[in-house]
């Protein structure tokens, strides 16, 4: 039996806050932990298969143009090869997220350096590799395909051009106006673990262990890939070590698997290299973004204008969405945005980690530090002024909006001092200290979700859907959220995961995961209880229920007598996205040191107060938290991916030569999470809180850079190099 | 006579293909997958293992090389039913998310903390000679060719500085 919400108006029962158990927003240890910990949880590459084979694939070497032969003598009597295969369904990209369709196929048309063009299989691994490196291809290349987003001429996207008012007679007319051009690189996923998967065909049906993001989509995608039935196929993705955006979509080396199992009758396993990773799935486009500030004395807007250009491959329908929050953070009459696309032949860009905000957001909190140091106003102060009523641009209502909030208790707990602030007040030997802040916002999504929640008749639970956990806390969130519902320890509920074969969650991806995965938990367990109230002859809103049992009356073992009970739950968005604007919020303070001598940059302290509705788990959420304020770190003053400007090939495509944080880039961390209900958000209260960590966070270290040593920066990261060229004397 | 590794407490015959590094040997043939490739380029950390009381990154290493070696991976260092220390205090601070590099942070912290009660210093050590206190510093920085991309670094050093101020028993 099935129940179903369609959400189009918001929830302020605070259903949730009326149950018994106690368990929801406890901070509970990760149910699969002592799997992880214990090297015993199966990712998608380590799964016992009999008889797996082992493919590599190879990559193109040329920037554009077309494979005239591949050639499999080359490579036939090296010892161990089984087979090339080379076939026009092998995909040449990774899906978009939420594509629902396959990406580009046809892997002799080549349209980047690094793309798949072949898959070498044979018995072993370093037999694969290194045929793959053997494997003769001839291409015809053409010649000057563009590789630079600055000198082609870039399409504007309509749908997010805004014009409102008269913004050049605003910044004409303001007291205080800031107009500064800032730069971003491209930035890198890199999740932990490489794409990989393990396909077996039976002559019917297609298993593939994957390592992907949103099975639900996923599924589609390789059904529509090998011209099959959904039906044909399944996708098992339990673990996955990392996602960041990279497996939200169909990767090349889950159909080269199973085009190869297909081909063979044979299991076959293939992992990118790390090389792989970097080159062929998904970059963060580079962007250029010009930030105009028009404020009367007080520091109040009147003019906001943000202008962005970005990149990406003829053809994507993805643009970096740099100007998300800017629609509707501050308030503002005279409004200008527009965001453009370069299209060039760099590898493909998609989302990486809260696309968008990512790096939008840093540069507008840069902006804001510029302004508030120009009006003489404390950049806390600046920000609160600025907090519109209602979206500046829609006129739409807020959901739930707790910045004020995260920038007061951010500041306090922070120790903030909102005096007069200058650069360079403070010094230790060689370095110089400084504080910064920024403000943190991230819109709110949500998406379809279905999932089947069991009370056994030994009254266990068990929660099953095709959601992914990639490290967010989903096993444990869902296990709190059917607990609080049914009155059952979370330990006695099975969370069962990452299979096609059990009901559509939402995937996860864009932070809408717990919110929306979660909602069909909810609006199954609702069901179950109304099912129990009805066995026990009371109203569901009078059913009380708590450590398996009927409060002060049977226990579910009694009621079930003998028979297990089960209901899906299916939660959609309704008409209620178009009614309110839905958005994360938070507040960042860092204290960094900057050498004065060699430019380099160490973050001393950081604290972010976030407000994301109600928190499910406040230990996994708190880990979320964390885990943006280091990617945080990373943007602001280490991530950069760089292209070669003949060929656009990605240089630096490892972890040596890309450098994510390391332990010691981290120091202590403060995570303040601001109580708070969102009726709209989800029937939970909830908001997603996986990327709004790092939506701001590199700003709040860059101008802290400027008020340790006086070095204004406009481009990220902010390397020793940068910091050292534009320190004062 | 044939060369040997001993394993985890067994030992294994060395494989025929030269070529077959330390790392792909424990996850293919032993299957032993706790170990993890990250970048086989001894970049990340996820396949650090502890050969004869040292931690290495087995993907730098070639399987032939270990005749006689005596290799503890996170299999060896405990189970779900009895866990290490460390294993146990990564649960209880969070001190991972998706998991993938958590079995070679784990690794590398128990080598690494027999390291500090060593006397071993480090850059993040103020003095060459004498005892070092597992301070936050110092494991951030003896534990930085961990990467960990999820970003639990705060709460992997908070796990390890609760064990490592356990008193010795």
């Amino acid at each position: 039996m099935s129940a179903h919400l369609k959400q189009d108006k918001p929830d302020t029962a605070n259903r949730l806050d009326q149950m018994k158990q106690g368990t929801i927003g406890q901070p509970i240890t990760r149910v699969e932990g002592l799997a992880k910990v214990t090297g015993t949880a199966p990712y998608a590459a380590e799964y016992p298969v009999e008889g797996c084979v082992e493919g590599v694939l190879a990559t193109a070497t040329i920037t554009r143009g077309q494979v005239v032969s591949v050639d499999r003598d080359s490579v036939m009597d090296m010892p161990g090869v089984i087979a090339v295969i080379e076939d026009p369904r092998m995909t040449t990209r990774a899906a978009q997220g939420t594509a629902n369709e396959a990406p580009q196929q046809s892997p002799r048309t080549v349209c980047y350096w690094g793309q798949p063009v072949a898959l070498v299989v044979a018995e072993t691994f370093e037999q694969a590799r290194d045929a793959a490196k053997h494997l003769r291809v001839e291409y015809r290349e053409e010649s000057d395909a563009p590789v630079d987003p600055q000198v082609v001429d870039a399409e504007e996207q309509e749908d997010e051009t805004v014009r409102q008012g008269d913004l050049a007679r605003a910044m004409s007319a303001a007291e205080n106006a800031v107009d500064v051009t800032y730069t971003t690189k491209g930035h890198a996923s890199a999740a932990m673990e490489p794409h990989a998967a393990i396909a077996q065909w039976d002559g019917r049906q297609l298993t593939v262990h994957a390592s992907l993001q949103m099975l639900n989509y996923n599924i589609t995608e390789l059904a529509d890939a090998l011209d099959m039935e959904e039906d044909q196929v399944r996708i098992i993705s339990r673990f996955v070590g990392g996602g960041f955006g990279s497996k939200l979509g169909l990767s090349e080396e889950t159909v080269a698997a199973a085009i190869a199992a297909m081909e063979l009758s044979r299991p076959v396993r293939v992992v990118l290299s790390r090389q792989q990773v970097f080159q062929c799935i998904m970059r963060r486009s580079e962007t250029t973004q010009r930030l105009q500030l028009a404020a009367d004395g007080e520091g109040r807007l009147a003019g906001f204008g943000h202008k962005a250009l970005v990149s990406n491959l003829p053809g994507e329908s993805f643009a970096e969405p740099v100007l998300q929050s800017s629609h509707f953070l501050y308030a503002a009459e005279n409004r200008e945005l527009m965001l453009e696309v370069a299209r060039i032949h760099r590898m493909t860009a998609g989302s990486v980690r809260a696309p968008g905000e990512a790096v939008g957001m840093p540069t507008l909190e840069g902006a804001m530090d510029i302004l508030a140091e120009r009006a003489g106003i404390d950049p806390v102060e600046l920000r609160l002024r600025n907090i519109p009523e209602e979206d500046p641009e829609e006129g739409l209502p807020f959901s739930s909006h707790k910045l004020a909030e995260c920038l007061r208790q951010g500041a306090d707990a922070f120790g903030w001092d909102a005096g007069p602030r200058k650069p360079r007040m403070t010094r230790e030997g060689e370095w110089w200290i400084g504080t910064g802040m920024a403000s943190a916002a991230r819109v709110h999504n949500v998406g379809e979700a279905k999932a089947r929640v069991t009370i056994k008749p030994d009254g266990t639970g068990l929660v099953e859907t095709d959601m992914t956990d990639i490290g967010t806390g989903t096993y444990t969130i869902l296990a709190q959220i059917a607990g609080e519902m049914l009155g059952l320890d979370p330990a006695q509920i099975l969370v069962d995961l990452g299979d096609t074969q059990h009901p559509r969650g939402s995937g996860s991806g864009g932070s809408w995961g717990a919110a929306s995965t979660g909602s069909a938990v909810y609006v199954a367990c609702q069901a179950l209880r109304e099912e129990i109230a009805n066995r026990v002859g009371i109203e569901e809103t009078a059913l009380d229920l708590a450590d398996g049992r009927v409060i002060g009356g049977q226990t579910l073992v009694d009621l079930l007598g003998g028979k297990e009970l089960a209901r899906e739950g299916h939660y959609e968005p309704g008409a209620i996205a178009e009614d309110y604007t839905a958005s994360g919020f938070g507040a960042f303070f860092a204290e960094v040191r900057v050498n004065h001598f060699t430019g380099e940059t160490r973050v001393n302290r950081m604290l972010g107060a976030f407000g994301f509705g109600r928190v499910l788990n406040h230990k996994t959420a708190r880990s979320q938290c964390l885990g943006g304020i280091t990617w945080s770190i990373g943007a602001a003053l280490t991530e950069a991916l760089e292209f070669d400007p003949r060929t656009g090939h990605l240089v630096n495509c490892d972890l040596a030569e890309y450098h994510v944080p390391v332990h010691r880039d981290v120091p202590d961390v403060d995570v303040i999470m601001v109580e708070e209900r969102d009726p709209v958000a989800s029937p939970l209260q909830a908001k997603g809180i996986g990327e709004l960590g790092m939506c701001g966070g590199a700003a709040a270290i860059g101008n802290a850079v400027y008020n340790a040593c006086g070095a204004r920066l406009f481009d990220y990261p902010m390397t020793p190099d940068r910091v050292l060229a534009a320190m004062p004397d | 006579m044939a060369e040997t590794m001993t394993v985890n407490g067994s030992e294994h015959p060395i494989p025929d293909d030269p070529r077959v590094t330390l790392l792909d040997f424990l996850r293919h043939d032993l299957r032993l997958s706790g170990t993890k490739k990250g970048c086989d380029h001894g970049q990340c950390g996820a396949c650090t293992v502890i050969v004869n009381g040292i931690r290495i990154n087995s993907c730098l290493t070639l399987a032939a090389m270990h005749d006689g070696d005596h290799v503890t991976t996170i299999e060896g260092l405990g189970t779900p039913d009895a866990p290490s220390d460390l294993q146990r205090a990564f649960v209880e601070h969070d001190g991972y998310q998706c998991g993938y590099c958590t079995p070679g942070q784990i690794c590398s912290a128990t080598a690494m903390l027999e390291e500090i009660a060593n006397g071993w210093p480090s850059d993040a050590s103020n003095d060459l000679e004498g005892p070092v206190e597992p301070s936050g510093e110092e494991i951030r920085e003896r534990m930085s060719g961990n990467l960990c991309r999820c970003g639990a670094y705060a709460n992997i050093v908070a796990a390890i500085r609760d064990v490592a101020g356990e008193p010795k028993t």
